[in-house]
């Protein structure tokens, strides 16, 4: 970084107003150019998705050349695919997952920090070793699980919406109750109080006061379980078998992989589309994330 | 839930209005609307409760009955008693972790024992009924029957005419006479309770015709009479096993050869010369699976390679990532560069993406011809790089594209650690003589550490199962070519367990597979272990 100041042309002069650009370029000046490298190198990838999904043939010749054309052309030909069922099933199955996810941490998370009792201090251990091992790790077990669960209860089986959200809603406690915990721990016990004292019974208290009170936890747990459920590639693929109940994970890893049939435009519409609500929820919800990552929840 | 907003607004309140001049908390006592939404949810998960209960008898799944009723039975103690509060609020997480997490988890490890898998997948008495179907062959003197296909909802069936009687039968129910048959000439042409599939509709349904070839309908009862089945649609023959099973000796003898092939403890039908019948059944191995992960020829060399790849992935990946994060903290946490908030956000793009769809972005742009890959075309001048199909490139190119997907989190969290350095500890060694670089060296990276340590070590342990980013990327190839097991060059642990397991379909090992996962399971543990010893979390609850 130092070499490329010293070979900027930067005209030695000894007036204090030259001496001052160039002690700003020494000091701040060169960030830009770092700065304009960084971003190329993250938004390369995006633009060029974004170039092939509005490029008007569908085909993979010529997509290295960056918005030559603009066309809805992609867009349209999705509805000829079973794409907008998988998007809807992702948001059904992510959504469900983060609704599910949020309740059930929260109320276990409420459970920890305002009662006292016995096991408490147990079942806060174990979560903490439960949360140790990553439940797609026992994938084998969860699918035979299933299909001795679909031989009962068809709507628990393989190839079940249902079942993925269960299996999901499975790894919500041991992987949030403990963000929420901490959360939670922050919010004065004189509010409780107060409350009792006005005669509010327990459940009064937490949905009316304290789940208002924890709102941004909320926030990033939801975004979080809706993020993760939506990019779960793992146990969305071996439960889910018909084409018609896959996730875009598994529809469009689908349309990727299969090299003879891959439409490189199509696909470049599909991720586009797919990847508004997630960027929208984290461009909104930037503030949240920031805090909650350090709290440490991790993606990448 | 509704509860929240009707019990929350004094206008639902149950019992009149409240007193003038009396707070209206105090009339939120007594029977609201929470506790009709509350039978109504009971109510709702009893008769859920019930039914899979009733499904479980009528299949014989004790397992899943006993695990409904105490399920069903814990819920309604947890929100009809008085006392278990906390419970009230723990209930429908720890169900759901109880089942589909820890028994999972346990479940894995009593697969991991087994030599569940391919061909050893029921009990003993389905090894033999599936292996006395598997021997049958048309007998030399074997009856033939005009015989006519018929259908009825999803089952399909045979109706023939033996000794001049019209029979029906299907997969499930044993041939039985059908004296309401119609029969024209030596042909059946009507069945009641049944429609008759005729021969043009046979012939344009590929799939109905595999289906037929596999029908065999039992002629009675007992397995040893055997079966019709047929092969062109108008004539069925009874097929007769060539094995003969004696529940005595616990033996099958092939009728043809006098081969004796005995149940043996491993689960197999072996004969004295070490030839064994294709399909056995499920026993408990012991530690055998453990011992074939490092020992078989076919997994013992890629399992090192692969383990190997795994943490030099791992530890490649989160080193890059977080130095690049960094170095970009340390350069745009500075006040006086302007539109901080604009940077920040075109930053953590990448981050915001879903990470399967970068992968499979970068799969295209990766490609090798420059025709299709634009970083061949654009960046190295159109030459041929084989960056998904050479084993060291391909390495290469998922490290990188990790960084692309990750460096934006170590970003996001090294200039929030920066941030809430401590001024006092900066300005003391500023005072004391501290140049930029000694600042740089000596103190600011043990106290960022502190705070970061623990999220480094997560992220390991993620990347350690980033089964997405390998899958769609290369799924694992390039192939080695000194196995013959579906394993390569970019696999790791878990695309390996994935593989073996066969849950996407191919033979299947669930217990090897389950035995390996453990070993990650172990792994993945002793990193969380240390994980959780940097944070402060115990020190909160103990």
């Amino acid at each position: 970084m130092a070499t490329r100041v010293q070979d900027a042309p930067v005209r030695i002069d000894h007036r204090p107003a030259a001496a001052r650009r160039r002690r700003w370029l020494a000091e701040v000046g060169w960030k830009y150019p770092v700065a304009v490298l960084i971003v190329f190198y993250a938004a390369f990838p995006l633009a060029y998705v974004l170039s092939a999904a509005l490029a008007s043939s569908g085909t993979l010749t010529g997509s290295t050349e960056l918005f030559r054309s603009v066309s809805a052309a992609n867009v349209t030909a999705l509805g000829d695919t079973r794409f907008w069922t998988w998007m809807a099933n992702s948001l059904l199955i992510a959504g469900s997952t983060a609704a599910g996810s949020v309740l059930m941490g929260a109320a276990a998370a409420y459970a920890f920090s305002r009662f006292r009792f016995t096991g408490r201090r147990g079942g806060l251990t174990a979560l903490l070793i439960i949360q140790m091992f990553p439940q797609m790790l026992a994938f084998i077990s969860i699918f035979l699980l299933l299909l001795t669960l679909g031989n009962v209860v068809p709507v628990l089986g393989l190839n079940s919406r249902l079942a993925l959200i269960c299996v999901y809603l499975g790894g919500a406690l041991g992987t949030n109750t403990f963000l929420m915990y901490g959360f939670f721990n922050t919010i004065p016990r004189e509010i409780d109080e107060a409350a009792k004292i006005d005669g509010a019974t327990h459940a009064q208290t937490y949905w009316t006061i304290i789940l208002r009170l924890v709102t941004p936890i909320l926030a990033v747990v939801g975004l979080l379980s809706f993020v993760g459920a939506f990019g779960d590639f793992i146990l969305a693929r071996i439960i889910l078998t018909s084409e018609s109940n896959f996730t875009l994970a598994v529809g469009m890893y689908a349309w990727v992989s299969d090299a003879l049939n891959a439409n490189w435009g199509l696909f470049a519409a599909g991720a586009v589309i797919a990847s508004l609500p997630i960027l929208a929820l984290f461009l909104f919800l930037q503030k949240y994330i920031v805090g909650g990552l350090t709290a440490g929840s991790v993606k990448g | 839930m509704p509860e929240a907003g009707t019990l929350g607004s004094p206008r639902d309140v149950r019992g009149g209005p409240p007193v003038r001049g009396e707070s209206h908390a105090r009339a939120w006592t007594g029977t609201g609307w929470g506790f009709v939404v509350k039978l109504v949810i009971m109510a709702a998960v009893n008769a859920v409760g019930l039914a899979i209960v009733w499904a479980a008898y009528v299949e014989g799944s004790w397992g899943i009955l006993a695990g409904t009723l105490a399920l069903t039975a814990a819920a309604d103690w947890v929100y009809f008693s008085k006392r278990a509060l906390p419970s009230k609020y723990l209930f429908p997480g720890l169900a759901f972790l109880l089942v589909f997490q820890l028994f999972t988890m346990a479940y894995t490890f009593n697969v991991a024992m087994t030599n569940y898998g391919t061909g050893h997948n029921g009990t003993k008495q389905q090894a033999v009924d599936a292996l006395l179907i598997q021997h049958e062959r048309a007998v030399d003197d074997a009856p033939t029957y005009p015989l006519t296909i018929v259908q009825r909802d999803d089952e399909l069936g045979f109706a023939v005419i033996a000794d001049g009687r019209p029979m029906v039968g299907s997969a499930d129910s044993p041939l039985a006479a059908e004296p309401g048959a119609t029969v024209d000439g030596d042909r059946i042409t009507a069945v009641p309770g049944w429609d008759v599939v005729d021969r043009n509709t046979l012939l344009a349904d590929q799939s109905l015709q595999r289906e037929v070839l596999d029908l065999r309908v039992p002629v009675s009862d007992d397995a040893d009479d055997g079966s019709i089945r047929t092969r062109e649609g108008t004539r069925g023959t009874v097929y007769r096993s060539t094995l003969e099973w004696n529940p005595q000796n616990e033996t099958l003898t092939d009728a043809e050869t006098g081969v004796v092939y005995a149940a043996r403890d491993d689960g197999r039908f072996v004969a004295d010369d070490g030839t064994a019948l294709p399909v056995g059944w499920q026993v408990y191995v012991g530690f055998d699976n453990f011992v074939r992960g490092f020992t078989d020829t076919n997994y013992a060399g890629p399992f090192w390679r692969i383990t190997a790849w795994t943490f030099a992935f791992a530890i490649l990946t989160v080193a890059t990532s977080f130095l690049m994060g960094l170095v970009m903290a340390v350069i745009f946490n500075d006040a006086r560069i302007r539109g901080r908030k604009l940077l920040r956000t075109l930053f953590i793009l990448p981050y915001a993406f879903p990470a399967f769809l970068s992968a499979l972005l970068w799969r295209g742009m990766l490609n090798a011809n420059p025709d299709y890959g634009i970083i061949n075309d654009l960046f190295l001048f159109g030459a041929r790089i084989e960056w998904l199909n050479d084993p060291w490139l391909a390495k290469l190119a998922i490290i990188g594209v990790n960084l692309w997907l990750s460096f934006p989190y170590w970003f996001l969290v090294c200039t929030g650690a920066l941030q809430s350095l401590p001024s006092d500890v900066l300005e003391a060694a500023r005072i004391d003589g501290a140049g930029w670089w000694r600042t740089w060296t000596s103190i600011t990276p043990p106290l960022l550490l502190i705070s970061t340590a623990p999220l480094i070590i997560a992220s390991f342990a993620f990347n350690f199962n980033n089964f997405t980013i390998i899958y769609m990327l290369t799924e694992g190839g390039p192939r080695f070519t000194d196995t013959s097991a579906v394993l390569g060059h970019t696999d790791i642990l878990i695309t390996m367990i994935y593989q073996i397991s066969g849950v996407a379909g191919g033979r299947a090992d669930f217990g090897l597979a389950s035995a390996l996962s453990i070993i990650v399971f172990l792994v993945v543990g002793v990193i969380s272990a240390l994980a959780f010893r940097r944070t402060r979390r115990l020190e909160e609850i103990l």
